[in-house]
């Protein structure tokens, strides 16, 4: 990883690189978690010279999307790529089952309790339980089921009593 | 119209209803019943406002006449919008957006389900991505017609009277024209006439629940295929278009 931006750096056109300079491309709502353990990159691609990554959003109006992909180009310019292409795609339909099981850790280390598997209909509408990211209990209840962003929803922990987002399953 | 037009027209119709519902709703920021319903509201206008830039990005693609997302709902005027005319209703009291929000949550459910199988590979893509979100739109509309009409008295009246004001508009989502029938026919459409029965399993078992009765089919109103809204559409297309009207090169 470089720390002088005016260093000149020669990019180097492999999949493993990109990764690794894209982890640290952070979600900006989410500061903790790269948006490669968030699942929403989808494709690295090298054509003539440059690169092309595609990424996920994670809901249709997410206002971070735009955001995510300015910092990607700026990450990729920061390491010598000089052509970047920031593509949006939209199938498969991004599902919070493509989160790291590292980015799930990081959510929870963070405060935010991560989706329960979107496989079972009852973790989506919020039916089966979610484990407070304080306490670990499981008497925890949905305050709102639209939270403080759109991929969140709001709930209290009525053990220890404390509030938190829960990353919600879709 | 040629096929291409008609598919032109078509997606328009579907962006219309997410575009102006998704303004709608942000016209409850800062005034909503508590604060986590603020939040609900504003999550599922966001939703719309996103299904309907997908929509029209790729409605003005279809066109091929240069026009982009922000062209189309910037800088049309009412007769060209093609929203369904209960869409832009206005918000009333939180009974009449919630009733708003049931019918058309339902009836989008099941029009975006149907979509998934649509030719037009985008359009299936975005149908899927929407679906997702529309899920939690109709559990959080149906949810509040149920504790309200379920409710107190006063609360009851007025989930009653929001569904009585409103039903008139419902028989539009469900009309068939030239233009859906060649979609249909295409492969790229739904078929919204049959859907009928299943929104109305739907919306029978909601109201019974929310303790609510069925109003009688006295009348309606149509008119959005062909640009005829409501008096409202204007008022709101003032207020959401003004500022790319009014500085059209502004960049923020």
């Amino acid at each position: 990883m470089v720390s002088d931006p005016m260093q000149v750096l020669e990019p180097v056109y492999d999949e493993e690189n990109v990764k690794k300079i894209l982890e640290m491309v952070k979600d900006p709502e989410i500061p903790v978690l790269a948006i490669e353990d968030m699942g929403i990159v989808r494709d690295i691609e090298f054509e003539e010279g440059g690169v092309q990554v595609s990424i996920m959003p994670t809901y249709s109006g997410c206002p971070a999307m735009d955001v995510i992909a300015e910092d990607v180009r700026s990450a990729l310019l920061l390491h010598g790529y000089k052509k970047i292409e920031v593509k949006t795609v939209l199938s498969p339909a991004w599902s919070s089952d493509f989160i790291t099981d590292k980015g799930k850790k990081c959510l929870q280390e963070y405060g935010i309790a991560p989706p329960v598997s979107a496989g079972s209909k009852g973790a989506m509408l919020g039916i089966d339980p979610v484990g407070c990211p304080q306490c670990k209990s499981t008497n925890t209840r949905v305050v709102s089921e639209f939270g403080s962003t759109a991929c969140k929803a709001l709930y209290k922990c009525d053990d220890c009593l404390e509030p938190f987002d829960y990353f919600k399953c879709v | 119209m040629t096929e291409n037009e008609m598919h032109f027209e078509y997606l328009l119709r579907l962006g219309d209803n997410c575009a102006i519902l998704g303004q709608r709703l942000a016209e409850w920021c800062g005034k909503a019943p508590v604060l986590e319903e603020e939040l609900a509201l504003m999550n599922v206008g966001l939703d719309l406002i996103g299904q309907a830039r997908l929509l029209l990005d790729h409605a003005g693609k279809v066109e091929g006449a240069g026009r982009d997302e922000d062209k189309l709902a910037f800088f049309r005027d009412t007769q060209e919008w093609r929203n369904l005319l209960l869409i832009e209703q206005p918000n009333g009291d939180f009974a009449k957006t919630m009733a708003r929000q049931m019918f058309f949550d339902c009836f989008q459910y099941l029009q975006f389900e149907a979509l998934l199988d649509s030719s037009d590979k985008t359009l299936s893509e975005i149908a899927a991505k929407s679906l997702k979100e529309i899920t939690y739109h109709r559990r959080h509309s149906t949810n509040w017609v149920i504790r309200l009409g379920d409710g107190t008295e006063e609360s009851h009246e007025k989930m009653q009277a929001a569904i009585d004001e409103l039903w008139g508009f419902v028989p539009e989502m469900f009309d068939m024209d030239e233009v859906e029938d060649a979609m249909v026919a295409a492969g790229i459409g739904a078929d919204v006439n049959a859907l009928r029965p299943r929104w109305d399993e739907m919306i029978n078992s909601i109201l019974e629940e929310a303790t609510l009765k069925r109003p009688e089919d006295t009348w309606s109103v149509r008119g959005s295929r062909v640009g005829k809204h409501s008096e409202h559409l204007g008022f709101l297309l003032a207020e959401m278009q003004f500022l790319p009207r009014a500085y059209p090169d502004a960049k923020w």
